[in-house]
C-alpha cells in the first residue's frame, strides 16, 4: 500500500510538473498579448453614444471558436476600451445542440448568434428572445436588404439583426490553368455548361470535382447545389415557396432543377476530376473534394467562401491573380444575381441597458469595420456600412463584393430554413442516394416530399 | 500479490486487540493461495495464447501509431495525398516537424494550452475524489448495515446506470441556475459525480461485501464501532477496488467533452483540455492536421495515470463485478 500511495503521488506530481512545464511555454505566449495591447487605443468618439458602462458585463455565445472566436473578441475591444464593459465571450461548435436547453435552464447568455434563421425560429417560439430594440431596427433598416431583414423577424417584427455572412453561389478554379487552356470566365449558366463540354473535350482533365461526405452530415454540399440551381432555373419566388413547402418538394419545377444540375454532377465525362467516378462523389470528404484543383487534376469546384482556407493551409495563394480564384456561379440570365448564402444572427435575451447598447454596437458599421480589420480571412457580411478596403482576404473581398451588389438577390441556405428531418436528414440521405445509387430525380424528390412531416 | 499480502499485515496491526492467532490463520490462507496462483499460471501460459495476444496488441496499436507519425508530418498537403505509412520510408524522413506541435502548444487568440490543461487537473481531481467519497460511505452501509429496503435501494441505484446522461442535462442545469452555482466549477464536479456514482456504489459495494464477515465481525467483537471499522479494517482492504474505480472515472472526466460543455460552457475559465481540443480545428473543421498533435498532448496525463495504477485496474475491477 506505501508503494501505491507513492506512485499516485508520482502520478499526480508528473501531471502538474507537466501542466508547469506548458504554463512556461504559455508564458511567451502570454508576452505576445501584451504587445497587442500596446497598440495606440482607438478613437472614442464614435463610442460615446453607447454612454459610460464601466463594470457592466455583457455575455455573448456564438459557434466561432479558435482563431475565428478570437477575432471575434479582437473585434470587441474599442467598445469595451471606450465604454469600460466587459465582454465574456464564449464560442461553441455545439451551440446548435445546446442552445434551446439552455434558454430552458435560464443558463443562456445575453447575447446569443444564431447561425440558423430555423433555429432562431424555433428559440423566438420559446417567448424568450426579446424583440430588437429601436437602435438597432433602425441599422438593420439602414444596412441590411429587405431579405437579410426578414429572416431575423417572426411576424413582421424583427428580433434579430445579422451579423457574419458568406456566400455559397462560387465556383473556384486556377486562373493560370485557365490562361494556359485559354479558357474564360463562363457569365451564364449556359456558358458554363459550353465551358464544361470544352474542358471535357480537351481531355486533360475531367473538368468537376465533387464531394459530399462529412460524416453525419454527409450531402450537405449536395443540398447546397440543388438550392443553387432552383435558384437559378426556377427562380427566388419558386424558392421561398419551396422551402416554406407552400409547393410541394416534388413540384415539376424542383425536379427539373435537379435535372438541371445533373447535367453536370451525374454526367460520367465531367465528374468526378481526378478521384473516381459518379459514385465517388459520395465517399469523398467535401473537404478534400477541391484541392485537386491546385494540381490541375480538376478544373471547377463549387463550394462557398469559406472553402478559401482549406486552399491556402494546402499552400496555394488565393487570389485573382493567385494560384486559385473563384467565380460567381453564374445564373442563366445575367442581369439577376441568386446568391445562395449563410450568416448569423444576433438575438438578446436581456434588456439591461449595457446589453442593448452592445446590441446596437453589433449592428451598427464601426463594428463591422472593426471585424473586417481583426479578421485575416473568412469572414464577411451583408452589412453595406462596411467598407471592402478593411477586408483582409481577397475571397472576402469578392464576397462582399457580391452581397453589396444592388442586383444580388440573397437567399438562405434552405436546408438550414426546412424542418429538421428534411434539411439535416431525409434531404442529406437522398442526395447521397442520388450520387451513390444514381436515384432518379424524381425519386428522391418524392422520397423526400413524402418524409416531410405532415 | 504485494496488495493483498499487504492487507492482512495491516489488519492485524489496524486492529491490535484481535487475537493474534486469528492473524496466523489469516496467513496461513495466504499460502494457500499462492499456490492457488501458480497453478492458475501453469494452466493460463502458452506460447501460442502470448502470440496471439501480442499479435492483437499489435493490430490494436497500428491505428495510434499512424496517428503519432502523423502528428509529426509537417506538410499539410503530405497528409491529405499521401499515407502515414509513406512518411516511414526513408527518402520522406525530411518531412517530419515539430510544428503541429509548436502550434497546438502555442495556442491561439486569449486562451493557451496551459489555461485548458489546469482546468482539466481542476475538474478531474475532484470528480474522481467526490464520488470515490460517497460511494464507499454507502457502500459500506450497503454492505454491513442491515436496514429495511436496503436490497431495493441498492437495485435503484444500480438501475441509475442505465440512465442516459442526456435527459438528465436540462432539468440538472435548471437546478444548478436557481441554486445560483451555475458557471463555477461546482457543476462540473457535482455533475461527473453524480454521473459516476452509480456505478462506484455497485463496484465498491460488491467488493466490499467479499471481506470475510469474520474480520468485520471480529472487529465488532472487541467493541470496534462502525467508523473504526470503516476506516481500520475495510479501507485498507479497498485500496485495489478504489484504485481501479479511481482509473475509470479519471479516464471518464479527463476525456469527457459533453457534460464540460453542456454544463460549464466554453470558456476558458473552465472548458478542459478536451474542449480545446475540439475547438482546435477551427469553426469549420479547416485545421484538421492539428488533431493527431493536440490527441497526443492530451493523452500524456492518463497514461501517466493509467500505467502508474494499471495494476489495481483489472483486478479490482474483476473483483468487484464478477465475485459478490
Amino acid at each position: 500500500m506505501k508503494r501505491s500511495t507513492t506512485k499516485a503521488a508520482l502520478a499526480a506530481a508528473t501531471g502538474l510538473a507537466l501542466a508547469a512545464g506548458m504554463a512556461a511555454c504559455g508564458g511567451t505566449n502570454g508576452a505576445d498579448g501584451g504587445d497587442a495591447a500596446e497598440t495606440p487605443k482607438s478613437d472614442c468618439a464614435a463610442y460615446d453614444q453607447y454612454g459610460d458602462l464601466k463594470g457592466k458585463s455583457i455575455s455573448v455565445y456564438t459557434t466561432f471558436v479558435d482563431i475565428e472566436g478570437a477575432s471575434y473578441e479582437e473585434s470587441f475591444k474599442p467598445f469595451s476600451e471606450c465604454t469600460g464593459a466587459t465582454i465574456k465571450y464564449e464560442g461553441s461548435k455545439s451551440l446548435t445542440a445546446d442552445v434551446l436547453g439552455r434558454i430552458e435552464a435560464g443558463a443562456v447568455a445575453d447575447l446569443v448568434a444564431f447561425p440558423q434563421p430555423g433555429l432562431l425560429q424555433q428559440a423566438i417560439a420559446t417567448g424568450k428572445v426579446l424583440e430588437a430594440p429601436a437602435a438597432v431596427a433602425a441599422n438593420v433598416d439602414q444596412y441590411w436588404t429587405a431579405s437579410w431583414r426578414d429572416y431575423g423577424s417572426v411576424d413582421g417584427k424583427l428580433y434579430a439583426a445579422p451579423l457574419g455572412a458568406s456566400v455559397k453561389s462560387l465556383v473556384w478554379y486556377s486562373p493560370s490553368a485557365f490562361d494556359q487552356a485559354g479558357y474564360s470566365v463562363p457569365e451564364t449558366w449556359d456558358e458554363l455548361l459550353d465551358l464544361t463540354k470544352r474542358i471535357a473535350d480537351d481531355g486533360v482533365a475531367k473538368p468537376w470535382c465533387v464531394g459530399i461526405a462529412d460524416g453525419d452530415a454527409t450531402g450537405w454540399v449536395a443540398t447546397d447545389w440543388v438550392e443553387d440551381l432552383v435558384l437559378r432555373s426556377a427562380g427566388p419566388e419558386v424558392y421561398d415557396q419551396w422551402v416554406a413547402h407552400e409547393i410541394p418538394f416534388n413540384d415539376p419545377r424542383i425536379v427539373d432543377s435537379l435535372k438541371e444540375m445533373s447535367k453536370i454532377t451525374r454526367d460520367g465525362a465531367y465528374v468526378n476530376a481526378g478521384i473516381g467516378d459518379i459514385q465517388s462523389i459520395a465517399a469523398t470528404m467535401w473537404s478534400d473534394a477541391g484541392t485537386p484543383v491546385m494540381d490541375g487534376q480538376c478544373f471547377l469546384h463549387r463550394q462557398a467562401s469559406f472553402y478559401g482556407g482549406y486552399f491556402t493551409d494546402a499552400g496555394a495563394k488565393v487570389a485573382e491573380n493567385g494560384d486559385i480564384w473563384a467565380f460567381y456561379l453564374p445564373s442563366s440570365d445575367p442581369s439577376t444575381k441568386p446568391i445562395l448564402g449563410g450568416g448569423d444572427f444576433v438575438a438578446a435575451f436581456a434588456d439591461r441597458p449595457e446589453v442593448v447598447a452592445f446590441q446596437t454596437f453589433l449592428s451598427s458599421p464601426e463594428w463591422a469595420n472593426t471585424k473586417a480589420k481583426a479578421t485575416e480571412g473568412g469572414w464577411t457580411t451583408a452589412n453595406s456600412g462596411l467598407e471592402k478596403g478593411n477586408l483582409k482576404s481577397a475571397v472576402d473581398q469578392l464576397a462582399f463584393g457580391l452581397l453589396a451588389d444592388p442586383s444580388a438577390e440573397f437567399r438562405f441556405d434552405g436546408s438550414d430554413l426546412m424542418p429538421g428531418v428534411i434539411g439535416a436528414d431525409a434531404f442529406f440521405k437522398q442526395m447521397t442516394s442520388y450520387f451513390a445509387e444514381g436515384k432518379s430525380e424524381q425519386a428522391v424528390a418524392d422520397a423526400i416530399e413524402a418524409a416531410w412531416p405532415k | 500479490m504485494s496488495g493483498i499480502q499487504a492487507a492482512p499485515a495491516a489488519v492485524t496491526a489496524g486492529s491490535g486487540r484481535a487475537g493474534a492467532g486469528r492473524g496466523d490463520g489469516i496467513g496461513g490462507g495466504n499460502r494457500g493461495l499462492g499456490g492457488r496462483a501458480a497453478r492458475a499460471k501453469r494452466n493460463l501460459t502458452s506460447p501460442w495464447a502470448s502470440g496471439i495476444a501480442i499479435g492483437i496488441g499489435l493490430l490494436w496499436s497500428v491505428p495510434t501509431f499512424g496517428l503519432l507519425v502523423t502528428s509529426f508530418r509537417g506538410s499539410v498537403k503530405e497528409i491529405q495525398s499521401t499515407g502515414w505509412w509513406q512518411a516511414l520510408s526513408p527518402s520522406n524522413w525530411s518531412g517530419f516537424s515539430l510544428d503541429h506541435y509548436r502550434t497546438v502548444l502555442s495556442g491561439s487568440g486569449t486562451a493557451n494550452l496551459a489555461d485548458y490543461f489546469i482546468n482539466s487537473i481542476v475538474v478531474t481531481l475532484p470528480a474522481v475524489v467526490i464520488p470515490i467519497f460517497l460511494a464507499l460511505l454507502a457502500a459500506y452501509a450497503f454492505a454491513w448495515i442491515p436496514f429495511r429496503g436496503s436490497n431495493l435501494l441498492f437495485v435503484g441505484i444500480f438501475a441509475l446506470q442505465v440512465v442516459p446522461i442526456q435527459v438528465a442535462m436540462v432539468p440538472l442545469l435548471t437546478q444548478y441556475v436557481n441554486l445560483g452555482l451555475n458557471a463555477s466549477f461546482w457543476v462540473l464536479w457535482l455533475s461527473h459525480a453524480m454521473f459516476g456514482l452509480p456505478l462506484a456504489i455497485f463496484l465498491l459495494h460488491n467488493f466490499m461485501k467479499d471481506i470475510p464477515s469474520s474480520l468485520v465481525e471480529a472487529a465488532r467483537v472487541d467493541g470496534a464501532g462502525h467508523v473504526t471499522i470503516f476506516f481500520r479494517v475495510v479501507l485498507p482492504l479497498m485500496v485495489p477496488a478504489i484504485a481501479s474505480f479511481a482509473i475509470f472515472q479519471f479516464l471518464w472526466v479527463w476525456n469527457d467533452l459533453l457534460v464540460a460543455l453542456a454544463f460549464g460552457g466554453n470558456t476558458p475559465d473552465l472548458a478542459p483540455i478536451t474542449a480545446r481540443l475540439s475547438d482546435m480545428a477551427g469553426s469549420l473543421g479547416a485545421k484538421w492536421h492539428l488533431l493527431s498533435a493536440g490527441a497526443f498532448v492530451s493523452m500524456i496525463v492518463p497514461m501517466v495515470v493509467f500505467l502508474a495504477l494499471q495494476r489495481y485496474f483489472v483486478r479490482g475491477l474483476l473483483a468487484g463485478s464478477v465475485k459478490g
